[in-house]
Parts: structure tokens; C-alpha cells; sequence
């Protein structure tokens, strides 16, 4: 059991999504760095469907009801045990009592937390992940909640300190074309890769919204609702795209013009407010 | 272009990142056909199908290929199949939305025929999005199609009935909504511990009953 004395922002319950249920209206949701999700279940020798506590810009503090062993990844949130710095991207051991706490991460936004056996949150159609748009999963952590641990430990952990590098503020994301590129000027795609765009401050689990030079459509017509993924730059008709993320709408109205390569897409789930990202063409 | 009558449905396939296809389909018989193939015979590492008007979106748990475009260029057409293979809900609904008037004054209709059309009406779930649970009933006759309302209301409670352009449908759960609203029912359309959690799917056939 862990208990809950402060959630920061936004801490939320993440395992690897509900795909499958698109065709009812359900997204997949699940940990938006999948990455450092997966790194973070594998220091504590979890299964991969374990689910982890996503921590939104630090500010969780964690008190261990029993000694258990944990794991924080994703953005460097200078996590401490009673006090003394803790490692990151490494397994360490929880005493009883203990309170781990994570402050405002330095760059990056989200920081994973996982603890051996996985939390054992109540899953809804198969996941334990909080959909932040629906509204299904479990509730958003707040404190006094009480986390039981659950049996997805799968291996005994074997990896002392895993070298990732932190996330980075101004990142290069490879981009794909999209399904719509055609309903585009030629010269949407060419300021999509050339310019450096803004993360706004109104982005979140469902997407990142960008501002940078308008990308301009090539006609007026209306687009029939269509299939969304995660990593989708999808243009409203304002011209500023929107990168969706884990929290996706399952369909959506405007054309898609990229797509970012799903190897990137834990780098974008690292972007907060103010970052500055740009694209380049990929394959 | 023209086209063989006993062609498949698929008239294109997109490449949609590195991780889905999209493929294009003249009307909602041509997304019921891709959807039904999909769903019998999934692609290899299929994760996902979502159903929407003019589209099947393919999501696979790995890099689509050339194979899989061919294969999906060459889904059959909708096998015919009997009538009365999938079962009809009926709901059970109370006509006295706050657009009703509004409906009936736009469709030249008086309010006891709308609510005639809406009940003879042989409703089909088209597709789903929107909120979970959200159905996309198609099957309305022609002049019951009526604009979304130019101001969305912030708020509009479960279980509301509404029409949207050539769509009726009922409102999950609360939820913001642009329809025009002429009744509503008790039913639970979603419930995540149901197995199914959704009452409507896509492929669902549907009947409005008239309650008071």
C-alpha cells in the first residue's frame, strides 16, 4: 500500500491503454511517454501491463504503508526519500514509513513512478489508465488515497541504473505525411518542417496546441469526422495545429497534415508549456 | 473513374503515420464492409478499427507494409446477408425535447409527424465517437435532416434524443452538445462495467418507441 499526501498538478494512474474500443468511441489512452513508462516497470522487474503513477510537473509525495520497491523515470523531478536525493531511472527500496517526493522537474513535464507488483488500481475494460477526456479509468490521485500494490511483478530486477537522457525542451520530432497533406497549400508542409513552433499553455493529455506561422489549407470544403492516432497534426481552421497525445478524441473533423513518428512521440508527452519543438521530415 | 459494380469498397488507402492506414470508402455501406472484414479477418497485429463516415481507420501495433494496402484494396463487398441476423433495440422514449417546435417548424413537419417519422424510422449505428457510447444513427428520412444549432448548449443531460444533419442520437452522459434535442429516455447506454459496456454499435439497429 502507498499512500497519497500530494498529487501536484496531475498524477494519474497509466498502464499501456484499452485498444480495441475504438469502434464504441473509446481511445486507447494509457502512459503518454510509453517509454519511460515501460523503462520505469522493467527497474522493478514489473510486467509490461503493470500500470505507474504519471506525474504531471512533480509535486507528489508517496508515503510506503510497507517496504517496497520503486522506480522514477521520465522527466528529472529530483525525487527524495525523507529528505535525501534519490536516484533516478534506478530501482531503490521504500522502507515502511518512508515518503518519497518529487519536486518541479528542470526540463521536461511528466516523471513515472513505478513500484514492484504494479498499482492495482480497479481496470475498466481491461486497463487501469485514466482517461482524461472520457472520464473512465480511475480518479486523478489526490491525497489521501490509498494505492494497493498489486502481484504484475514478473522478474527480479536486474538493471542498476539505466543511462537515458533527460527530455529535451527544444526537441526535433521526425514527422510523417498525413492521410489530408493534399488538403493543404504545398507551403503548409514546408513551414511545418522549416519553422520552430510554441507549446501553448492550453495543452494536456489530449494534446499539445502549437503557434507558429498559419499553416494554409488548399480549399474550403468541410472534412467528414475521421479516425485519430496519437502524434496526429491535426489543423483547425484557425491554422494552428494541435499534436495529440495519449487522450486523444477517437475522431476528429479537420484534416490531419503530419504525423509524428511513433518512435517520437515520448519525446513530445515530455513538452510542457513554453517548449519550443520543431519537425522534420522522416520515414 | 469508373467503377465495377462487383468492385470491393475500398476506393483508396492511406498511409496514416507509421502506425495506421486509413482506408476510403465511398458511403457507410462501404465502412459496415470494411469494418465487418476487419473484424472477422483482422490484419496481423491489428490493435484497433475505428469506424467513422467516409473511413475505416486501421491501427496496428507495428509499421503498416505493402501487403497490408493490398490486402485491404481487395476487401469483398458486404456479403448480402438475411434479414433480422442482428437484433433490434427499441428506446423507449419521451418526445418533449426543448427543439422539438424547432424541428418541426425547420422540417415543415408538424410536431406529431416528427415524431411519427422518428419512430417508423428504421435507425442503424453508423459508426461511434464523440463521448464512449456515442451511436451515429443513420436511416432518418431525408427531410428530417435539420442544422446543428448554431450555439452548442454547455450542457445537455443523458439520455437526451437529438438530431444532427443526417444523424439522430442519444447523449450518453452529460455532455456538451450542438443537436437539436426532441426527447429523451431512461436507458443506460454506456457502463463500463456491462459486458458490452455500449448498447449501440456500430452495425446496432435501432427503434424509437414513443412513451409519455
Amino acid at each position: 500500500m502507498l499512500t497519497v499526501l500530494a498529487a501536484g498538478p496531475l498524477a494519474t494512474i497509466q498502464d499501456a491503454g484499452r485498444p480495441g474500443w475504438a469502434s464504441i468511441g473509446v481511445t486507447r489512452s494509457g502512459a503518454a511517454d510509453r517509454s519511460s513508462a515501460d523503462l520505469a516497470n522493467r527497474l522493478v522487474g514489473n510486467a509490461a501491463r503493470a500500470a505507474t503513477i504519471e506525474v504531471t510537473a512533480g509535486g507528489l509525495r508517496l508515503r510506503a504503508e510497507r517496504t517496497l520497491l520503486v522506480a522514477v523515470t521520465g522527466a528529472p523531478a529530483r525525487p527524495d526519500v525523507d529528505g535525501r536525493p534519490a536516484p533516478l531511472n534506478a530501482p531503490m527500496t521504500l522502507q515502511a514509513g518512508a515518503v518519497l517526493s518529487l519536486g518541479m522537474p528542470p526540463v521536461g513535464l511528466r516523471s513515472y513512478v513505478a513500484v514492484r507488483g504494479g498499482v492495482d488500481a480497479v481496470p475498466v475494460l481491461g486497463s487501469r489508465s485514466t482517461d482524461t477526456l472520457a472520464g473512465l479509468g480511475p480518479s486523478p490521485l489526490a491525497p489521501g488515497d490509498r494505492l494497493p500494490i498489486g502481484a504484475l511483478a514478473a522478474d527480479e530486477p536486474f538493471v542498476d541504473v539505466a543511462p537515458v537522457w533527460a527530455p529535451s525542451s527544444r526537441p526535433v520530432l521526425r514527422v510523417l505525411p498525413g492521410p489530408r497533406r493534399d488538403w493543404f497549400e504545398p507551403t503548409a508542409w514546408t513551414a511545418l518542417t522549416a519553422a520552430e513552433w510554441t507549446v501553448s499553455a492550453d495543452s494536456d493529455r489530449v494534446g499539445l496546441r502549437l503557434a507558429g506561422p498559419p499553416l494554409a489549407r488548399a480549399g474550403e470544403a468541410e472534412l467528414p469526422s475521421e479516425g485519430l492516432v496519437p502524434g496526429a497534426l491535426q489543423v483547425p481552421p484557425d491554422g494552428a495545429p494541435v499534436l495529440f497525445l495519449a487522450d486523444h478524441p477517437v475522431t476528429g473533423g479537420y484534416p490531419v497534415l503530419g504525423v509524428v513518428a511513433s518512435a517520437d512521440l515520448p519525446s513530445a508527452a515530455q513538452l510542457r508549456p513554453g517548449d519550443r519543438v520543431r519537425f522534420r521530415e522522416g520515414r | 473513374m469508373e467503377r465495377d459494380e462487383a468492385a470491393g469498397p475500398v476506393q483508396g488507402v492511406r498511409v496514416y503515420g507509421d502506425r495506421a492506414l486509413l482506408v476510403e470508402v465511398a458511403d457507410l455501406v462501404g465502412v459496415a464492409a470494411v469494418r465487418e472484414a476487419l473484424e472477422a479477418a483482422p490484419l496481423p497485429d491489428q490493435l484497433d478499427l475505428v469506424p467513422a463516415a467516409r473511413t475505416v481507420l486501421v491501427v496496428l501495433d507495428r509499421a503498416p507494409g505493402d501487403s497490408d494496402v493490398a490486402v485491404l484494396r481487395r476487401l469483398p463487398p458486404r456479403p448480402a446477408r438475411p434479414d433480422g441476423g442482428t437484433a433490434t433495440v427499441e428506446l423507449d422514449v419521451v418526445f418533449d425535447g426543448p427543439d422539438l417546435h424547432e424541428v418541426a417548424d425547420l422540417t415543415g413537419r408538424s410536431v406529431t409527424a416528427v415524431v411519427e417519422a422518428m419512430t417508423e424510422a428504421e435507425l442503424t449505428v453508423a459508426f461511434s465517437g464523440f463521448v464512449p457510447g456515442f451511436g451515429y444513427l443513420t436511416g432518418l428520412p431525408e427531410d428530417l435532416y435539420v442544422p446543428r444549432r448554431s450555439t452548442p448548449r454547455t450542457r445537455v443531460p443523458a439520455g437526451a434524443v437529438g438530431l444532427g444533419g443526417p444523424f439522430a442520437g442519444v447523449y450518453p452522459r452529460a455532455s456538451p452538445g450542438g443537436w437539436q434535442l426532441v426527447g429523451r429516455t431512461d436507458v443506460v447506454l454506456f457502463d463500463s462495467d456491462r459486458d458490452p459496456p455500449a448498447l449501440l454499435v456500430p452495425g446496432t439497429r435501432v427503434r424509437f418507441r414513443e412513451v409519455r
